[in-house]
């Protein structure tokens, strides 16, 4: 008795699920709540890294320890993925999946570019001395950074099991929020680093 | 995972102009090259250099939230959620930074 009745409520409640009371996809609210919470994330590592800052009586510049000019780039490279993902989520909203998977390929080509060059950083800064333990901008500088580059990581992951799911056909025009989802987090990971490179590579 | 609900609703929430994408593009570049240039290339005090960086950087920000990630175009309450996060962020550098510059009792 008990089977029947669940297996006859199983596809109702499937086909009657009410509408999200925010009037937003429980995926992109989820999406967006979760982003509120990486603001937070955030601003205690950027909060921490000016109150260090100002207590400091002395503060080495970024330039004399740096490569600027190629962190400039890498932010270049992560700007332009930025676009190509927004590029993607347009495609598919137009129901174009050819240029929905290329646009995804390029974001994910240029997110592998930008953890390939941090890598490439951050090798030629440890061999030449400037480590966590070296000073107190050298610990702020690994920790922001590092936490950033581990976001663009989960975002690429996240980027190649989406483009994985492009190509087996599984987002269409009507069907592709999680082409959108993913887009936020990963504007998000630009728009932080837009902050972070600004106060840590400029200053 | 999405619902059909959830689906029609995404759909409605998309009926505007897409944005000029490449415009938003190339301003975030260019602001970029200012940024980096002001930065490496003049030496003004270093109040100006934190007020010009720091208000270019929020501009830039701004522009990725509202065009790429279109909260320009969402309902008002997801700009007040995520506006009030970035308030309370605010909230606590501002008084991280008070600690310094206030004179101490």
């Amino acid at each position: 008795m008990s089977h029947t009745s669940t297996a006859t409520l199983a596809p109702a409640q499937v086909s009657h699920e009410p509408e999200p009371v925010t009037g937003i996809p429980h995926d992109k609210m989820g999406m967006w709540v979760f982003l509120c919470s990486e603001v937070m994330f955030f601003t205690g590592l950027i909060g921490s890294y000016i109150v260090l800052r100002f207590g400091s009586p002395s503060w080495p510049h970024p330039g004399e320890t740096l490569n600027i000019w190629l962190t400039a780039f890498n932010t270049f490279i992560l700007i332009c993925s930025s676009v190509t993902m927004v590029q993607a989520l347009a495609a598919i909203q137009r129901g174009d999946t050819r240029k929905l998977k290329l646009f995804l390929c390029l974001t994910l080509l240029g997110g592998s570019i930008f953890l390939g060059i941090q890598a490439y950083e951050y090798a030629k800064l440890l061999e030449h001395g400037f480590n966590p333990k070296v000073s107190l901008f050298g610990s702020v500088f690994y920790t922001t950074t590092g936490f950033h580059g581990f976001h663009v990581f989960c975002g690429v992951i996240c980027i190649a099991f989406v483009t994985g799911k492009a190509f087996l056909g599984k987002y269409t025009q009507e069907r592709h929020l999680g082409v959108e989802t993913l887009g936020l987090y990963w504007h998000f990971v630009d728009l932080v680093w837009i902050v972070l490179f600004t106060i840590i590579y400029l200053f | 995972m999405t619902t059909d609900s959830g689906q029609k609703q995404n759909t409605e929430h998309r009926e505007h102009k897409t944005p000029n994408y490449m415009a938003i593009f190339w301003w975030l570049f260019g602001l970029t090259v200012f940024e980096v240039g002001f930065s490496v290339f003049t030496h003004p005090p270093k109040a100006v250099l934190m007020i010009v960086l720091v208000g270019l950087a929020v501009v830039k920000a701004t522009m990725v939230a509202l065009y790429f990630m279109h909260l320009k175009f969402e309902r008002k309450s997801l700009g007040l959620l995520f506006a009030s996060t970035l308030l309370l962020g605010a909230i606590l550098v501002a008084v991280g930074i008070g600690e310094h510059i206030l004179p101490k009792p």
